[in-house]
């Protein structure tokens, strides 16, 4: 008769709690990282958006009422905002594209044991490894005016330089960022070729397939998972901006043509004390990554 | 000291924010007001001002072992301005700090993080004791958020070698007028002796125009600041002769539109910048520099120019105000005043400077030009939304002016309304 309700209330443990209670007990101190580091700041901000909000000191009491969409409806009615999320798109659609090819073709290059694998190895991954401040002094002294790339192209270097050209900023950041980027997503793709059984490729060359299609049909369909990750991560890091444009290019320049969701962030929020605008600004970027990655991640689970 | 009067009227909205809660914090009149101690204070991380700095904490602390100070930098931050909003919101702002950007008070007073320095019963009194008349101008609505501590008047800094290799005269440039300083920039790129005439910073920063078209506007004017009685000032025949004057830089090619990847100066890359006295010393080792007035489309004698002041406030965090009052007072004394010119080359923003260091300047010579032109100096008016408002007229100068993508007329009409809304409040 009582061991009915003990094994109700281990069924209802197990329900709760897992079969491994102290897997959760394991996983806790991750889960308060997420709520205190990720949850709270992202409730907090969608809070901020909504109301007429900015900082004040401890103890000081002052009105910031609910406003509804309006600072929704100012963000999204000023140009300068509208202009960074369409330079966003540019970088996006040459940053992404170029990223997930050249990772992809040089991972499967250096897992063809090429020779002085491991000197490419550091080479690609160097740039991932070194602070985006030193960095983009270095390109800055390559891509200035009178810098070396100028000085290689002679009477082809263009005018204005690239830094200073609104049509070239936002493509020589989405190059730099590629560049420093590869090597982590080369990473990524090597451990997934090493997961393409060998036996594939041994069969595709018995059907008489020469490296192009065994490539295309066996390399790049072996990878896909690791595809829309990088895909997803491109995405996200492309969004989130903020360094070269604030850098590389003068805070946002020539005259707003590199300027980023991000950057208009730090000035409306951070240096002009208008929170509440930056967060409705960091709110849509937030929907519109999302957006962007549930496409990616449809698109190349169709494909 | 004649300084030109900003308009100080800050909207009755902003008052209303920055005293809502904080009535009795922002006042002098609170226990804290009274209360006397141990105290923090931060000082900007420029070498000679630190030395300045630790020696004046010494000379309290030894007299004061009750009521030890204790100095530290501001904290690493992509600004000062950034380091101070961001300890105000979180509590942990110092008692003082001796680097305040005129810009930034309304935003901290909004935030209820600066003490009224007006509340303490001889606040009013003394600063305007110091100050003379100009301090008047660092007031909103009546109150005093911050002590006008120094200034560093904006002149044009030159490479005597380099004027000399482009054939002008190191000594007397004869750079006065808009026209002449042009020709002189040409005949200094022409000649070959630089790559560029002058390199302002091309960069975005809302702080940016204090170095380039803001100290050539004052003295275009006679010292009128960017927004009087709540209206923008610049759409005007003397704002458009300044951007004019600034465009034809660029488009000449007297000055690059990228940002030098290193001290311009120094390495010769370019032989004019618009500096403070700071620069001599800076410069002492490297260059021989010259220093000569901002230019006037007229060349006009005796020109204003931008005050670069830096002032110090006191934070409502602090806890022992009474403390905070007494070594601010300490430290702007005449004697401390007097320490800061010769160990930072600053100018004190104070009466008959140049009768009261006497000697000092007649020991430096170099000093005496940026003596005589802190006699004729504006400042950034106090203004609510004044950071929004200089970032706008960045992104309008920028198009128009360094890059030419929009016409002047435009920049200048629709900048003005821009900051018209924003002085509003």
């Amino acid at each position: 008769m009582t061991a009915a309700p003990a094994a109700d209330r281990v069924r209802l443990r197990t329900r709760v709690l897992g079969a491994q209670p102290i897997g959760g007990l394991f996983a806790l101190p991750y889960l308060v990282f997420v709520g205190v580091i990720f949850a709270y700041p992202l409730g907090f901000a969608v809070y901020i958006a909504f109301h007429d909000y900015f900082f004040t000191a401890p103890g000081v009491d002052v009105a910031k009422p609910f406003v509804g969409f309006d600072n929704f409806v100012s963000v999204l009615t000023d140009p300068q905002v509208l202009r960074s999320f369409r330079n966003t798109a540019v970088f996006l659609v040459i940053n992404v594209p170029l990223t997930v090819v050249l990772a992809l073709v040089l991972a499967t290059a250096l897992d063809s044991g090429v020779r002085w694998v491991s000197a490419y190895r550091i080479a690609f991954y160097v740039p991932y490894l070194t602070a985006s401040v030193s960095l983009v002094g270095v390109w800055m002294l390559l891509f200035s005016s009178g810098g070396l790339v100028n000085s290689v192209l002679g009477p082809l270097a263009p005018s204005p330089s690239w830094l200073i050209n609104s049509a070239l900023a936002m493509p020589t950041i989405a190059l730099y960022v590629t560049w420093k980027q590869l090597g982590f997503y080369i990473l990524l793709y090597l451990a997934a070729l090493q997961n393409v059984p060998r036996e594939r490729h041994e069969s595709a060359m018995t059907d008489g397939a020469n490296a192009w299609e065994r490539f295309v049909h066996v390399t790049v369909p072996g990878v896909r998972s690791v595809t829309t990750l990088v895909l997803i991560l491109a995405i996200i890091t492309g969004a989130n901006l903020f360094t070269e444009p604030y850098l590389l290019t003068n805070g946002g320049g020539p005259d707003g043509a590199s300027a980023t969701p991000v950057l208009l962030i730090y000035q409306q929020g951070i240096q002009q004390q208008n929170p509440d605008t930056a967060a409705a600004i960091g709110m849509l970027l937030v929907i519109v990554v999302g957006l962007l990655s549930l496409v990616a991640n449809r698109v190349n689970r169709e494909a | 000291m004649r300084f030109i009067r900003p308009c100080a009227l800050v909207t009755s909205g902003l008052l209303v924010a920055s005293c809502g809660g904080g009535g009795s914090e922002s006042g002098g009149d609170s226990e804290a007001a009274a209360a006397t101690g141990a105290i923090e204070i931060w000082l900007s991380n420029n070498e000679q001002e630190l030395a300045w700095g630790e020696s004046v904490v010494e000379a309290w602390n030894a007299d004061n072992p009750d009521q030890q100070v204790t100095a530290q930098e501001i904290p690493a931050g992509s600004s000062s301005e950034e380091a101070i909003t961001a300890a105000i919101t979180a509590g942990t702002a110092p008692c003082l700090v001796f680097n305040i950007a005129t810009a930034a008070v309304s935003g901290w007073v909004r935030q209820g993080g600066l003490v009224d320095l007006s509340s303490f019963e001889d606040g009013t009194s003394y600063i305007e004791e110091r100050g003379g008349e100009g301090a008047g101008a660092y007031a909103i609505d009546g109150s005093y958020y911050q002590l006008p501590w120094k200034s560093n008047p904006v002149m044009i800094m030159y490479n005597k070698t380099l004027f000399e290799e482009a054939g002008l005269d190191p000594e007397d440039p004869g750079m006065t007028t808009h026209e002449d300083f042009l020709a002189g920039a040409r005949q200094i790129v022409e000649s070959g002796a630089s790559d560029s005439a002058i390199w302002p910073s091309p960069t975005n920063e809302f702080y940016q125009p204090w170095f380039d078209f803001y100290p050539l506007y004052l003295a275009e004017t006679g010292g009128t600041t960017l927004v009087e009685e709540g209206a923008a000032t610049f759409d005007s025949d003397e704002g458009r002769a300044v951007a004019e004057f600034w465009a034809t830089v660029y488009e000449d090619g007297l000055a690059p539109k990228e940002a030098s990847t290193d001290d311009a100066m120094s390495a010769g890359t370019t032989a004019m910048q618009l500096a403070g006295p700071w620069a001599i010393p800076s410069y002492a080792e490297t260059v021989d520099v010259g220093f000569m007035p901002v230019p006037t489309s007229s060349g006009t004698e005796d020109v204003y120019t931008f005050a670069d002041s830096k002032n110090v406030s006191m934070f409502t965090t602090c806890e022992n105000q009474g403390t905070a009052w007494e070594f601010l007072k300490f430290a702007t004394s005449t004697d401390s005043d007097g320490q800061l010119l010769e160990l930072t080359g600053q100018m004190p923003l104070r009466t008959d400077l140049a009768g009261t260091y006497a000697d000092y300047f007649e020991a430096n010579p170099d000093y005496v030009a940026f003596a005589e032109q802190a006699e004729r100096v504006g400042d950034v008016p106090s203004i609510p939304n004044s950071v929004e408002a200089w970032q706008a007229f960045r992104d309008g100068y920028s198009a128009a002016v360094i890059f030419g993508s929009t016409s002047i007329e435009d920049f200048l009409s629709q900048t003005s309304t821009e900051v018209d809304e924003l002085a509003q409040g």
